[in-house]
């Protein structure tokens, strides 16, 4: 039982980091922890894969001709480096919008610019019954 | 020479906008750069009418992509189910790309444009590569490329309002979340059948029932997939982000982007793994369906409730997920048949009314309330009238696309003993009619504040025109959705293991 529990360790640590990416993701209201979250979210899949390709006493995927040779899968190392240039990307442009968002409502704290919006939203509302509207030809 | 043309088309489909996207971000020219959009989203068109075609000669064309032969190659599969969807994408993608000549300048500044383009090839590329492949890892690349492309178009809707940001970042991160949910589930599946090709992995996946593993990962891929279809409870992102994206933007995505994710649920669903399986049967019956009920009711609810025409817009396009959803779980072949044929009309349908109103708040300027409606459908006849025949397609009136779907989801659901479902889908498009008829309201009846002189461009409105005239053309002579969506369920149901 002990065995078989420690023996997985790998996947105790996948396990362990995709749960605090996620929490953070969903219970952190700041907008730059929400991306935090998500980038340790997307590595524990990575390593969940590195995971999987691993074979005990494996070597590397290079042609040899010793007969009894293991070689370690390397397809979801291929796969993982898709992700990682994926994962990547969307931390890119998840940082450039926190940036802009700071720029245009001054706080990138979920609270404060969700009031913003509502004053906004409803203001919009308002102001559209009031005044008449200025039509181009 | 077309030899060549047409053993390659589907991978040519898919690169056709992907290269030209690069190209377009180059061009500093507004106008070529649009011209060269437009030529692309054109030529893919025709492509996918050529392998229309070819699909009806040859029923499933499958291209090992560098000759890589499959299943250890990544594959791309057009059949009769895929070439469904790549229709819907590029027939609407060069209908909105006419369409977002005028608007793209109005709303996002000059320097931008070309850039602005460049992301919407892209968007449209990802989704074409999303239906083609074959290839389940494959799959979430092009799930990435489209919905980094969406958001970041999304995004560009902050020149005119900046909640557009907001918008683009909840997509982001909700979008990030499902894939990242999905690849888990790939990850899951490839670990214990040791393979990523789809038609492969379905025979694989028969010999492992009652496996945890493959149970985990068919709940991590299919919601995953959920999420980026917005079927209801992961439906949050997507009122904001079709509201606040730039007009062009919300049209297309308003009528491709979900349904692309829609029919790779489908595929996960009956293709992949198998319908007569408990897994499966379950899942449909136990969560996709009171899901999609929730949906329905849910989404049209929020819409009467709402001011803001373009939020209204896409609450009711979480009503209609509900629908596509519901004949999916439902799980005959004739109720899978009306997904399809519901998936190809929803399209059509949203895609003319987010033109529509679009439109409508580029000639006022504003952003388009229930209020600031009042009396325009006067001043602006053409663009009125096209919204009068979508609403009436919407709401499933004869004579028209929504109603062919309406009915073929009717009789499914009373074919497969579920009178009440029929009841219910009856019951949520009489309430449709509430919040259509409040906006068909304000644009005729209600007298305008001053007097209005609008000129209708022609640019504009044609696409409108052209779409408004396809749900009049479905609606009367709907051979063409019934027929190919009735070959697509019956390759996708049909054909039990």
């Amino acid at each position: 039982m002990i065995s078989s529990t420690i023996g997985i360790w790998n996947y105790w640590i996948v396990f362990l980091l995709m749960m605090i990416g996620l929490f953070l993701v969903i219970g952190r209201k700041n907008f730059l922890k929400k991306i935090v979250g998500l980038t340790i979210f997307q590595t524990s899949v990575f390593l969940l894969y590195i995971t999987f390709g691993k074979i005990k006493g494996g070597t590397p995927p290079i042609l040899n001709n010793a007969i009894d040779t293991v070689y370690s899968n390397p397809l979801p190392h291929v796969l993982i480096l898709t992700a990682i240039v994926v994962g990547v990307a969307t931390t890119a442009l998840g940082l450039s919008l926190v940036l802009r968002i700071n720029s245009e409502y001054g706080s990138i704290e979920e609270d404060e610019i969700s009031a913003q919006d509502l004053v906004d939203y409803h203001d919009q509302i308002e102001t559209s019954k009031k005044i008449d509207t200025k039509f181009i030809q | 020479m077309t030899d060549i043309l047409i053993k390659n088309l589907p991978i040519l489909v898919v690169l056709c906008p992907l290269m030209m996207s690069l190209i377009v971000v180059l061009i500093p020219n507004i106008f070529f750069s649009w011209l060269l959009t437009f030529a692309s989203t054109f030529v893919a068109f025709i492509f996918s009418i050529l392998l229309y075609q070819e699909v009806q000669i040859h029923s499933t064309i499958s291209y090992a992509l560098g000759n890589w032969a499959p299943p250890l190659g990544i594959e791309y599969v057009i059949d009769k189910v895929s070439i469904f969807p790549i229709i819907i994408i590029t027939l609407i993608g060069f209908l909105t790309t006419i369409f977002s000549s005028k608007m793209m300048p109005d709303e996002i500044n000059e320097t931008s444009i070309s850039k602005v383009y460049s992301l919407w090839l892209l968007a449209i590329a990802g989704l074409i590569g999303l239906v083609t492949t074959g290839d389940a890892f494959n799959l979430f690349v092009f799930l990435e490329i489209s919905s980094l492309a969406s958001v970041a178009l999304v995004a560009m809707g902050a020149q005119k309002d900046k909640q557009a940001l907001v918008a683009a970042y909840n997509y982001l991160i909700i979008g990030a979340v499902g894939a990242t949910l999905y690849v888990i589930g790939v990850g899951l599946l490839y670990g214990i059948t040791g393979t990523l090709n789809m038609a492969d992995l379905s025979e694989r996946v028969v010999d492992l029932k009652n496996n945890k593993a493959l149970i985990a990962g068919f709940g991590f891929m299919i919601v995953g997939i959920m999420v980026k279809a917005a079927v209801f409870p992961m439906h949050i992102w997507l009122p904001r982000a079709y509201a606040y994206a730039p007009s062009a933007v919300s049209v297309l995505l308003a009528a491709t982007a979900t349904k692309a994710s829609l029919y790779i649920l489908a595929r996960i669903l009956f293709s992949v793994f198998d319908i007569a399986d408990n897994l499966i049967i379950n899942t449909l019956s136990y969560i996709i369906l009171p899901l999609s009920i929730i949906a329905m009711f849910a989404g049209t609810i929020m819409a009467v409730y709402e001011k803001d025409i373009k939020r209204l817009l896409a609450h009711s396009s979480v009503a209609q997920i509900g629908y596509i959803t519901l004949a999916f779980a439902i799980g005959t072949k004739a109720s899978v048949a009306a997904g399809f044929i519901h998936m190809f009309n929803h399209a059509l349908i949203k895609g003319a009314l987010f033109m529509a109103i679009t439109s409508i708040s580029f000639y006022i300027q504003k952003r388009v309330t229930l209020s600031n409606l009042s009396g325009l459908g006067r001043a602006m006849p053409i663009t009125f009238f096209c919204f009068v025949i979508c609403s009436l397609s919407l709401a499933g009136l004869p004579l028209t696309a929504g109603f062919i779907s309406k009915l073929y989801l009717i009789k499914a659901s009373i074919g497969a003993d579920g009178l009440w479902i029929a009841i219910l889908i009856l019951f949520s498009s009489a309430l449709s009619v509430i919040y259509l008829w409040k906006m068909i309201e304000a644009l005729w009846l209600q007298q305008p504040r001053k007097e209005i002189i609008i000129k209708e461009n022609p640019t504009i409105y044609i696409s409108l025109l052209i779409i408004t005239f396809l749900n009049i053309y479905f609606g009367l002579d709907a051979s063409f959705v019934v027929d190919s969506s009735i070959e697509a369920a019956e390759k996708l149901v049909g054909v039990s293991k």
